[in-house]
């Protein structure tokens, strides 16, 4: 086990968990954000940049900082880190230039986007970006084109997170989709058009943190908000079975693969459950799914308080605000 | 001409050849080594070298040697980095051009220190008939027993292969190249582990470049005591450096390391001072990362003492006053030249060899190229030098490799020392539409316009 402080609060978490996990376990404002990082897909991160961390002493035996900021998804923790996220205002002012890195040649055109209301990007640009854009020439632009008879590929707004090739990668029989030539003309690609097609190429959607990968057999149907979703199952041999259902009425407008607080896949789905089932009465409905208060989502969702983690929640935001106006000895 | 190690047959007829090469002392090394002397001996004599890694870093290449796993079960390699593609560094190609034998003699020598049994040199695409030169060298050392099984008869065997690159830049970073000779994209990878662990195909592996790995004929040939003395402190040896440029004899240079950087520019033996009888306006050291220096920094340290060919001397003061030894691409500018024209092509280069996977370098050396091209052009305005500053600064220590660091020095140094030339571009975009601005009209420092008045 180890013991790490992240903006003045202790937690001991199981040897070679990442920062980030570690945060994770904390909950919570010190919980880097991440773009590219997956807990459920093996290698992803390091990437993105958006999860850097300060981390003011390497470990207990080797209390020396570490030089530069580190992706905290892909850094271990060590016995006695100290680890600065929000409390940095070095952390806080690289994030924001990431930030304003990733939006730089996305398009912004959430009003027409498929995944507005549960993008991370969108989520993310709110609580750590600028409002006014500093740059002045063209974006880059791509044809969106079908990389499979149900997927959409809308280039022009991928943040080359590679999750999807992960998922290719980790999921399916063989990967046919990858990433081309270099730089920030890099795109996903397939060589043949349409060439994604197995049982589970509908996880490269729900994986994607942006609308770069949509459903085809939801597109344009209906802005999220307006759907209700719901916790279903049925059993299928294929996968877990687990699914939410999108539903408006008694129409089923997409289903898809449970997602976590971290908006993650934990188990995923195939694409039978995914496309050939969208009627209610090939699924057991378990009841209204819960919607995480900070999505845009949760607009028109009433819930229930829970009173328990209430009292987590302000119990934690106590201990941080304690935390945060700890001495600076921290920060040599 | 100073002590010559690496260059001292260059000019005898046919050294491009195994007879003639084996007549001038070539593969003593080898023989020294493989019948005479243990790996961990071979090992040992680099450490006392203070060989310094001549790619760039200058990590000293006996103790990267040193840090390979040995306890893995798994087969250890080592890759030869030919990829060179820095602007300004042309110096491997010059090596392996002439005296293809060396590389391959250091390769034997080396790998036989690290127990490699099977060695690559990555070379970069548009190298194509530096790949040939390799492989006819190699081919001849097959056939005189220096390579293969049971080299000159002891029980000790090496495998050689030339591997071409696709021509991307980023394929120099030691990581990305192993991920490309596995014959996947060229992306750096995350590190640590770092590849004296798990390397090439996840096993211990030490990457070295070009002129490093020639080297250490040398040093096992007069041993690692003898290599030591020569050069200045911690830069031991000689250095082969890439000269080009506004200067009248553009070339490669073997230099002993503590040459004075006057004497390189101005003495007939070396660049032989600077063309048509111009001005020297600033230098770029090492190669088109490193930062940019003006005349009287890089002449002289900011503390006043002469600035030396060593690591340490160039890189006195810092990121403030000093640069970098870097690969040695030494680049001369004169006094018509535009260090805005000069920055917007360093930049373009960057912005077009980033790999794309880390987003402050995919998309900052975009933004920056972009910015340049548009200050160069006469469209600049006033936010743009404190905006390019500021972009650097966030692409600088936030990337995966150290490309990003490369793309962003350069900015940051040419607005630190060279400001005012910047601020002019925004002021007469009109004069600087045309190339050739500062041939027509030198730009003149306002401190120096003020002393001729
Ligand atoms: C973007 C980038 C490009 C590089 N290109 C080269 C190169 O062309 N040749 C080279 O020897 N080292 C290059 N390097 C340095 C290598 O990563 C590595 O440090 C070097 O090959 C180690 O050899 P050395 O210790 O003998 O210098 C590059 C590094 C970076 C970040
Ligand atoms: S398509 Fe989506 S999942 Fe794939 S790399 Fe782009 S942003 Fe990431
Ligand atoms: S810094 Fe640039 S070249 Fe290096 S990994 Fe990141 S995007 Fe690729
Ligand atoms: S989430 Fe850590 S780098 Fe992207």
């Amino acid at each position: 086990m180890a013991k790490v402080t992240i903006d003045g609060i202790e937690v001991e978490v199981a040897d070679g968990t990442t920062i980030l996990n570690a945060a994770r376990q904390i909950g919570g404002e010190v919980v880097p954000p991440a773009m590219c990082y997956y807990s459920s897909l093996k290698d992803t991160g390091g990437k993105c940049r958006v999860c850097l961390v300060k981390v003011t002493q390497g470990s207990a035996k080797d209390p020396r900082p570490m030089p530069k900021l580190v992706a905290s998804c892909r850094t271990p923790v060590m016995d006695g880190m100290v680890v600065q996220n929000i409390t940095s205002p070095e952390v806080l002012e690289a994030r924001k230039g990431v930030v304003e890195f990733l939006l730089l040649n996305h398009p912004l055109d959430c009003p027409v986007c498929d995944q507005a209301g549960e993008c991370d990007l969108q989520n993310l640009s709110y609580e750590h970006g600028v409002g006014k854009t500093r740059y002045e020439e063209d974006r880059r632009t791509f044809e969106k084109i079908d990389i499979g008879d149900k997927i959409k590929l809308h280039m022009t707004r991928c943040i080359l997170c590679y999750r999807c090739t992960f998922v290719a990668d980790q999921l399916t029989q063989e990967r046919v989709h990858g990433v081309l030539n270099r730089g920030d003309a890099s795109e996903i690609s397939t060589y043949i058009e349409k060439a994604v097609d197995n049982d589970f190429s509908g996880n490269m959607i729900d994986v994607c943190p942006v609308g770069a990968l949509t459903d085809k057999t939801f597109r344009f149907k209906s802005r999220v908000w307006f759907t209700k979703p719901l916790d279903a199952h049925r059993d299928c041999d294929k996968c877990c079975g687990k699914v939410v259902l999108w539903t408006k009425g008694d129409d089923v407008l997409r289903v898809s693969a449970r997602k976590d607080q971290y908006n993650e896949v934990k188990e995923y789905i195939c694409n039978e459950c995914r496309y050939d089932h969208k009627d209610m009465k090939d699924w057991t409905i378990e009841g209204p799914r819960h919607i995480d208060r900070h999505s845009v989502i949760s607009q028109n969702h009433y819930e229930k308080i829970d009173m328990q983690k209430l009292k987590l929640d302000i119990d934690r935001q106590l201990t941080f605000q304690k935390g945060k106006q700890l001495p600076e000895t921290t920060n040599p | 001409m100073g002590r010559q190690i690496l260059l001292e047959h260059i000019n005898v007829p046919g050294i491009n050849t195994f007879d003639v090469y084996r007549k001038h002392g070539g593969y003593a090394s080898v023989e020294k080594a493989l019948k005479t002397m243990t790996p961990d001996e071979v090992t040992e004599e680099v450490k006392k070298s203070g060989l310094r890694g001549r790619g760039g870093a200058g990590f000293p290449a006996g103790m990267k040697w040193s840090f390979l796993d040995r306890k893995s079960e798994k087969p250890r390699y080592l890759v030869c980095n030919a990829d060179e593609s820095e602007p300004g560094t042309f110096k491997d190609r010059y090596l392996m051009e002439k005296i293809p034998h060396v590389l391959i003699e250091g390769m034997i020598t080396s790998s036989y220190a690290l127990g490699a049994k099977t060695s690559y040199i990555y070379v970069r695409g548009e190298y194509m008939y530096i790949i040939r030169i390799l492989e006819q060298a190699i081919e001849e050392a097959y056939a005189k027993g220096f390579l293969g099984k049971n080299i000159l008869g002891t029980d000790y065997s090496l495998d050689l292969y030339v591997q071409p690159g696709g021509g991307a830049y980023i394929c120099g970073e030691e990581t990305a190249l192993l991920e490309s000779l596995e014959g996947k994209r060229g992306n750096p990878r995350l590190k640590p582990p770092f590849p004296a662990v798990a390397g090439l195909y996840a096993s211990p592996t030490v990457v070295n470049n070009v002129e490093t790995i020639a080297t250490v004929c040398a040093i096992v040939n007069m041993g690692g005591d003898e290599y030591a003395k020569i050069g200045i402190g911690k830069s031991t040896g000689t250095k082969l450096i890439s000269a080009s440029g506004h200067i009248n004899k553009p070339g490669v240079y073997e230099i002993e390391l503590g040459l004075p950087v006057e004497e390189f520019i101005y003495s007939d033996q070396y660049c032989g001072g600077i063309w048509k009888g111009r001005k020297m306006k600033a230098v770029v050291a090492g190669g088109s990362s490193v930062p940019i220096l003006p005349t009287e920094l890089i002449l002289k340290t900011a503390k006043g003492e002469p600035r030396l060919m060593s690591y340490e001397s160039l890189s006195d003061g810092g990121f403030v006053s000093g640069t970098m030894l870097g690969s040695g691409g030494f680049i001369v500018m004169d006094e018509t030249a535009c260090i805005v024209r000069n920055l917007w092509t360093f930049t373009r280069f960057y912005h077009h060899e980033s790999c794309g996977q880390c987003s402050p370098c995919r998309e900052g050396t975009g933004w920056m190229e972009k910015v340049l091209h548009r200050l160069e052009h006469g469209h600049g305005h006033e936010g743009d030098i404190d905006l390019l500053v500021d972009v650097a600064k966030k692409i600088e220590g936030n990337t995966i490799c150290p490309l990003g660091d490369a793309a962003a020095w350069p900015v940051a140094s040419a607005i630190r020392h060279f400001r005012e030339e910047f601020e002019y571009h925004v002021r007469y975009p009109e004069k600087v539409k045309n190339p050739k601005h500062f041939e027509l009209e030198p730009f003149v420092p306002a401190a120096a316009a003020m002393a001729t008045v």
